[in-house]
């Protein structure tokens, strides 16, 4: 099919593209930008004039739960959810039932995908078997089978020294590692942040130290081991000032944030709204602001949906009880255009984090309109407001403490390798 | 609103002394004591307040993992709502069960927390507001000392916020600092990790509870050591005010927080406070599903 998107404003944060224009898809791919390829006869148009036109967004944290809680999420309802939120390829964790941890499930989540016919998606690898933090897993063999880097999620590691072991083990074969830093003693059985709103609430916290601590411990094994490492949701002002450091000093780590952390902080849950129940805690106004303030001064490089959907019942409970975690594929792009309707990053800027930067952390060719690579488009309306309603949602996990809220920035179009995966109908 | 609780609470306390000690305000109704934790006093006194408000009462008592086992909360609740049930008293050791609750139950249900994990115990702050009250008359020339495990305890929480609100001079928290929760001191308490420094001059002392799990963990090393450094006796009351009221809201660990000769001495009030609990929950239930007050009639 060949397609034209007339009139857009062509924002390509990899290559430097910020331009009104017109695109010419052709067998898949991203033909031309400008002048119509020779030959080339347009069989469907998308007038995109006031829309930008933008790589489709590539979110390095979304939970399918599948395979083994399919009562919560469906491959096939989760990618329907994430190409409305103009999502085109996504990472997914380790820590579905069973984990990934062999070349089995790694084939079977490949293979739902292409079923489901939409976004692209790339699993983590578990970084020890079962995720149980004891052995390590067959890292070699999920390297092969198509993982894009391993992990242990939020599971313990059983000490420092399975943690040395497995840096110096993805090293070997050039797999980058996926960190999540938390201290597991520390965190106890926290399930906010510790500070005013837990002593108020009588919720049992998690200190920041949980986050720093791990974090401290973990940049002193990247150095020590040299392996290619990603930190994944920061919730701390002081994880990302280390960080910052630590980058100053030569190591190339890179971190993301997850969307909601940007806008929402400790105090959203003072009425112990389940839906805030996240992992990690959302922490104090000033951490909040110090996560915004890590993108803007790119210690931090990409914001992922961090998506978690869940059953309803996961979150009627007394607070503590609930499952945490915020369905979030839907919101990812109007939650991260405030950075840019605030003016404090460009569009171009802003579009980075939830394209060819995540792509690169990745290391995968996505996030691009370069041509002849896969088109993967995004076309949303930047300005356009709109409400977040339970009508709208097509994710199966209801759980989003944004319902009610008017965002701004909408998905109108998404394709996949040229094919169009989702149109928006008024 | 905490002075219209104390001021009913007290008529009440009128009702509580008469040979026959029933009003009909609740009559008809049926209140649920909810319990999913353990608890003599505060059940025993709602019981209590409810059948002399004339309301008919029915006692569950369930282990909080009934409910993880089988049917969820909001299911048990259901089952008690199509049994035409008008309140629930409800008490879990889950932080916040009490506003989930209400916020799931139908509209004309009310819902009265007598206490939710380490969050709040709304009653038992009131009832000790009340014997304060009796006993010094204003709040506002009042230096007020809470000592113990103010991290885990739900009283401290619903005391500072009732002392606070009602405009003490000064509310102190006393403990070490694995027992003192973060940022305490934004609840506009000052804290003190001596017990006779915090003591200085007040002219309320809240002892309380220590629950033994708490000892020999990563909290405590242990009984006697906490009593040496946190046990009430007559020797560390000399820092405080002579006529220092004392007050714990049980049950009381003799030995462990207090020595014998304070909790069973003359400023002691802590019977009071089991007394008064039943006004003060005479006063919440008649308020909160009220019919309008009318105690002069016996029946």
């Amino acid at each position: 099919m060949n397609v034209l998107i007339k009139n857009g404003r062509i924002i390509d944060p990899a290559n430097n593209i910020d331009e009104m224009n017109d695109l010419y898809i052709a067998d898949g791919i991203i033909a031309a930008i400008g002048s119509p390829p020779a030959d080339f006869v347009v069989e469907q148009k998308i007038e995109a004039s006031g829309l930008v036109v933008c790589p489709g967004l590539v979110d390095l944290a979304a939970h399918l739960r599948e395979p083994g809680e399919e009562h919560k999420a469906t491959i096939a309802s989760e990618t329907k959810a994430a190409v409305k939120g103009g999502i085109t390829t996504l990472c997914c964790p380790p820590n579905t039932t069973p984990v990934i941890d062999t070349t089995a499930v790694v084939e079977l989540i490949h293979h739902k995908a292409e079923l489901s016919g939409r976004t692209h998606i790339h699993p983590l690898g578990a970084m020890s078997k079962k995720l149980e933090g004891q052995k390590l897993s067959n890292m070699a063999a999920l390297k092969n089978a198509g993982c894009v880097g391993i992990s242990n999620h939020w599971f313990p590691l059983k000490n420092t020294l399975v943690l040395r072991r497995a840096l110096e083990y993805a090293a070997t074969y050039d797999l980058t590692v996926f960190l999540y830093p938390e201290d597991h003693h520390l965190r106890n059985d926290g399930c906010v942040h510790e500070g005013i709103v837990s002593t108020r609430l009588g919720l049992p916290g998690i200190p920041e130290a949980a986050e720093t601590a791990a974090l401290a411990q973990q940049l002193i094994l990247i150095k020590e081991t040299g392996v290619r490492a990603h930190f994944c949701r920061l919730s701390s002002a002081q994880a990302v000032t280390m960080i910052a450091d630590a980058q100053q000093a030569g190591l190339t780590v890179t971190a993301d944030v997850a969307a909601h952390q940007l806008q929402l902080c400790e105090i959203d849950l003072s009425d112990f709204d389940s839906h805030c129940h996240v992992r990690p805690p959302l922490r104090t106004q000033r951490d909040q602001q110090g996560l915004n303030n890590g993108l803007v001064n790119r210690v931090i490089s990409a914001i992922c949906s961090d998506h978690q959907p869940h059953e309803a019942d996961a979150k009627l409970k007394p607070f503590s009880d609930t499952e945490p975690g915020i369905a979030g594929l839907e919101t990812l792009l109007p939650l991260s255009l405030r950075l840019f309707h605030e003016q404090r990053l460009s569009l171009p800027e802003l579009l980075s984090k939830i394209t060819s930067e995540p792509a690169r952390i990745l290391q995968i060719s996505a996030g691009t309109l370069a041509i002849q690579s896969a088109a993967d488009i995004c076309i949303f309306d930047p300005d356009h407001y709109w409400e977040i309603t339970p009508e709208s949602w097509l994710s199966q996990g209801y759980n989003t403490p944004f319902i009610g809220w008017e965002l701004k920035g909408h998905v109108t179009h998404t394709f996949i390798d040229g094919k169009l995966v989702y149109q928006y109908q008024p | 609103m905490i002075i219209d609780v104390l001021d009913t609470a007290e008529s009440f306390a009128g009702v509580t002394r008469r040979t026959v000690k029933k009003v009909p305000l609740l009559r008809g109704r049926t209140v649920v004591n909810l319990f999913f934790e353990a608890s003599t006093r505060t059940r025993t006194t709602f019981e209590l307040a409810a059948k002399r408000l004339s309301a008919d009462v029915l006692n569950i008592q369930m282990a909080a993992s009934a409910t993880t086992k089988g049917e969820t909360l909001l299911d048990t609740l259901a089952n008690f709502e199509a049994m035409q049930c008008d309140m629930f008293i409800v008490r879990h050791d889950r932080s916040g069960t009490a506003h989930f609750i209400a916020r799931h139950v139908a509209p004309h249900i009310s819902v009265i927390n007598a206490g939710d994990g380490s969050h709040a115990h709304p009653t038992q702050a009131m009832l000790d507001m009340f014997t304060i009250r009796r006993i010094k008359g204003d709040f506002y020339p009042l230096s007020v000392a809470i000592v113990g495990d103010i991290a885990h305890s739900r009283v401290a929480r619903s005391q500072i916020h009732a002392l606070t609100t009602l405009g003490v001079n000064e509310v102190r928290v006393i403990g070490p600092k694995t027992l003192m929760p973060k940022d305490i001191n934004a609840l506009g308490v000052h804290v003190y990790h001596n017990l006779e420094a915090g003591l200085r001059d007040v002219d309320v002392v809240i002892m309380l509870r220590l629950q033994r799990e708490r000892m020999d963990s990563e909290l405590l090393p242990g009984e006697l050591e906490y009593y040496q450094q946190y046990g009430l006796t007559e020797e560390k009351l000399k820092a405080a005010k002579a006529d220092a009221m004392i007050m714990h809201p049980g049950p009381i660990n003799r030995g462990v927080e207090i020595e014998s000769a304070v909790a069973d001495g003359p400023r002691s009030v802590i019977l009071q406070q089991v007394t008064h609990g039943i006004a003060i929950r005479m006063a919440v239930m008649s308020m909160t599903m009220g019919s309008g007050l009318d105690l002069g009639t016996e029946t």
